[in-house]
């Protein structure tokens, strides 16, 4: 059944929606956007982070966004040890990218099988006032469980569009992606320079994660469904571009909504996987590629 | 005039919004050997790309042997007889010399081969060239100069029509390029016409009979080595003056 | 002579597989066995594609469950047998691995990949809301009860699947022999120079994804029978994803032997596990071993064991 009003509301949560999908999908377009290393493990590290968020809302009733920020820097870190066995193992030898896929799906492996026999399979959940609580203007109602994760979304976009835009090491990740030679000869350490790249999308995905268990419960499986979400986005939105990135991220949000309200939740799935597809079919440049 | 081997027509290709070639035109005749030469950046290896097949172009016709090969795959215009080498030597690195050179002599007319034995045709390739003796060897131990001289065999081993020598010569000592040039021009005595792009001018010089200039992307020059030498288009190509 | 040799040797095994079903009864070594060869065949199919042509397929839990419930559906739809059902389950794997590679072998290896690893979820996810095959709940099969020549019809699958362990094994060695497989090892070493020396890499790229995909779907045939039951979660298992990858990888990629290692080795030892420690810390444990192999010893036991000679 067919109304405006429905209508209405899907793409709102679509857009909503889109904004936690883009907080996702940034690392992922830094890491493989710009570094083109295919770290098919990325959202199974945000299940991690929204586990950490669990963990921390359970123990001491810590807000999910508040534990998200706070253990960034333990991503981070994780990102850079991560980096420094895949850079020793693979990439300084010119190994074909084969193994290091294997690598990546050997990690994304031993991070979900460890969660499930720390958390078992069932779901779990936070808790916090802004959860279950929706805002309402005119006939639009507004999730605020949904609106926080967009906001963040939003601000992370920014935040990490600046960094690369305007900082020292911001700039100088983008240009490695084109020019490893000419940023030795200025004097950065390309190979420094891929790691400080790479442990801050895995950074982001621990404020992901928070947000993902702030929209619905989790359980360590959930990683799955968004690695063709995450590849769809990025490819879509033009490896390495964060602002195509976060445009990306709303039409595949919208989409979803879409077909969710329409045809049915598990659908959505599908239409994420189908635009996958056509990003690959319209060439990796994607819509604001380089 | 009879007409050319090789008929590149206003060929264009661009990345994105950068134009690596425009309107780029040029004939190569059976049995030349052509120069190509150009600053850094100027669009040589892109232009050999666009001719193998590697890469699609954006606008105008390329003819082989008369034949329109512009939307024809790389390993089509293979078979049709051109091969060429790559700048950055790129061999099969889990196969022996001896077995690098089975793959064109399988994949390009192998009932052509000599007597249908590929391996004893590889050897063969291997003695002409001087690399007999490590027709075993895993490429992961080769120098330099070998690997240079292993791409060249493998693009012999195509049996090819006309031969594209990507910087064949580059990092090689002085010996070591005139070992490589010595090989071009027996192969081009046997009949294979030659394109040869470098940055050694002392072997571009003595090599080519005809020499094409490109800079940024379009032709500049086209005409024999003294000819170039006085071209002052050249001269402001390469020192800015 | 050498051309009859192989096929006299894979006749025999089959042969004495049989023979074996009139001497063991007991169920569950025709059970644990089955699972082997079944890792036999999935391994060696992955191999193709993974090892020789350096693609690597995520998604084999995608191409198997196809296979299961191609053979569902023609079951409940017209009463296939069993015979009949395994080529059609290779049939419609097959087809989906022309698809999904038609789709992402133009582009580089990663598209590929990353394709395989979201289709498994997708697929899963159309199946349980198709109704006739069960949908989430699942449908309990039931075994024929008498099969000729074979005591009960636990042992005809285990010679069935016997029979594919075989077939794929000559499959993988015929390929790697061929000039096919000269060109899909040139393609895994370096696809550009391959294309220019006149491999035609898009085709057999894609002659490896459809022999890769409809080997995994003629293991997956058999499934709902092997286990009385057919629902999502068992035919989309990742073990399957996981397992299909280490074992070649553990064994060795380059060879027909390499897959073959892997599965015996690492599927004993599974076998034996399971009922030491839960199937979690099982996965846990093939997980770790996979990443040791895959940044210490890339070429497999198989390829220690070939350096190993060449000191010598």
């Amino acid at each position: 059944m067919f109304s405006f009003d429905l209508l209405v509301n899907a793409v709102v949560a679509g857009i909503l929606l889109g904004g936690f999908y883009a907080a996702v999908s940034l690392g992922i377009s830094m890491s493989f956007g710009l570094l083109e290393v295919a770290n098919i493990a990325h959202p199974v590290f945000v299940i991690a982070g929204a586990y950490a968020a669990y963990m921390m809302n359970t123990a001491v009733g810590l807000d999910p966004v508040l534990t998200g920020l706070l253990f960034t820097p333990v991503f981070y870190v994780l990102g850079v040890v991560v980096y420094r066995i895949y850079y020793a193992s693979f990439e300084r030898k010119g190994e074909q990218s084969l193994r290091g896929l294997v690598f990546f799906f050997g990690i994304l492996f031993i991070i979900e099988v460890s969660l499930v026999l720390t958390y078992g399979v069932d779901y779990r959940l936070v808790e916090a006032p802004y959860i279950g609580r929706s805002l309402l203007i005119g006939p639009i109602g507004i999730a605020l469980r949904l609106l926080v994760p967009f906001m963040v979304g939003l601000v992370l976009t920014l935040a990490l569009h600046l960094f690369l835009g305007k900082t020292f090491y911001g700039r100088a990740i983008m240009g490695v992606s084109q020019d490893a030679l000419a940023l030795r000869l200025m004097g950065a350490d390309p190979i420094k320079i891929k790691t400080i790249a790479f442990g801050l999308g895995i950074a982001t995905t621990s404020l992901a994660g928070a947000l993902l268990i702030i929209i619905a419960p989790v359980e360590p499986s959930m990683g799955r469904e968004y690695i063709g979400r995450v590849f769809a986005i990025t490819v879509l939105g033009g490896m390495g571009s964060i602002g195509g990135t976060f445009v990306a991220a709303l039409i595949l949000g919208v989409a979803e909504s879409l077909t969710s309200t329409f045809s049915g939740p598990s659908w959505a799935l599908a239409v994420s996987f189908g635009i996958l597809l056509l990003a690959l079919a319209i060439r990796p440049s994607g819509l604001f590629g380089r | 005039m009879s007409s050319p081997l090789l008929d590149v027509q206003h060929v264009t290709k661009r990345f994105g919004g950068f134009h690596a070639l425009t309107d780029v035109s040029l004939q190569v005749h059976d049995g030349e050997r052509v120069g190509l030469i150009g600053p850094n950046g100027s669009g040589k290896t892109t232009l050999i790309n666009c001719i193998a097949g590697v890469l699609r172009i954006d606008g105008g016709r390329i003819r082989f042997r008369g034949t329109d090969i512009t939307t024809r795959p790389a390993h089509q215009r293979t078979r049709l007889g051109i091969a060429r080498t790559f700048q950055i030597p790129k061999p099969f690195t889990s196969m022996t010399m001896l077995e690098n050179l089975c793959i064109p002599l399988t994949y390009v007319r192998p009932r052509q081969v000599h007597g249908g034995d590929i391996a004893a045709a590889a050897m063969a390739i291997l003695e002409r060239i001087g690399l007999a003796g490590k027709a075993h060897v895993t490429v992961s131990s080769l120098t330099l100069i070998e690997l240079r001289k292993l791409e060249l065999a493998r693009a012999m081993a195509a049996r090819p029509l006309l031969l594209i020598a990507d910087e064949a010569m580059a990092g090689l000592s002085s010996v070591e390029v005139d070992e490589i040039l010595a090989i071009l021009v027996r192969l081009n005595d046997e009949g294979i016409t030659i394109i040869m792009i470098e940055h050694i001018m002392r072997a571009v010089m003595r090599f080519s009979s005809r020499i094409i200039v490109l800079d940024a992307g379009q032709t500049i020059a086209d005409g024999t080595p003294e000819e170039i030498l006085r071209h002052s288009a050249v001269e402001k190509a390469y020192l800015g003056t | 002579m050498r051309r009859t040799l192989p096929v006299v040797i894979a006749l025999s095994i089959v042969g004495g597989g049989m023979l074996l079903t009139g001497v063991v009864e007991n169920r569950y070594f025709y059970f644990a066995t089955y699972v082997i060869l079944q890792y036999i065949v999935l391994s060696t199919a992955w191999n193709i594609l993974g090892g020789y042509t350096g693609y690597v397929n995520f998604g084999t839990p995608a191409f198997f469950a196809l296979g299961a419930y191609t053979s569902t559906f023609l079951m409940l739809f017209c009463e296939a047998p069993l015979l009949v059902s395994i080529p059609a389950g290779g049939l419609i794997s097959g087809l989906l691995g022309l698809g999904i590679g038609y789709l992402t072998l133009r582009l580089k290896g990663v598209f590929f990949s990353i394709a395989t690893l979201a289709l498994t979820v997708v697929l899963q996810t159309l199946i349980i809301n198709w109704e006739f095959v069960g949908g989430a709940k699942g449908i309990s099969i039931i075994r024929p009860v008498a099969i000729p020549f074979f005591r009960n019809y636990v042992q005809f699958l285990f010679v069935v699947m016997l029979g594919l362990a075989v077939g794929s094994l000559a499959i993988a060695r015929w390929i790697e022999h061929s000039w096919i497989g000269l060109g899909l090892a040139a393609i895994r070493d370096n696809e550009e120079a391959a294309e220019c020396m006149g491999v035609p890499t898009l085709r057999l790229k894609l002659f490896a994804a459809v022999v890769s995909g409809g080997l995994m779907g003629m293991a997956g045939a058999p499934f709902p029978y092997h286990i009385s039951l057919i629902e999502p979660l068992s035919a989309f298992n990742l073990d399957y994803a996981v397992n299909s990858l280490a074992m070649p990888m553990i064994g060795g990629t380059t060879t027909w032997v390499g897959p073959l290692v892997g599965a015996v080795l690492l599927g004993t030892a599974q076998q034996v596990a399971t009922v030491t420690i839960s199937s979690e810390l099982n996965l846990l444990i093939v997980g770790v071993v996979l990443v040791g192999f895959v940044i210490l010893a890339p070429d497999g036991i198989v390829g220690l064991l070939q350096r190993m000679l060449k000191r010598k």
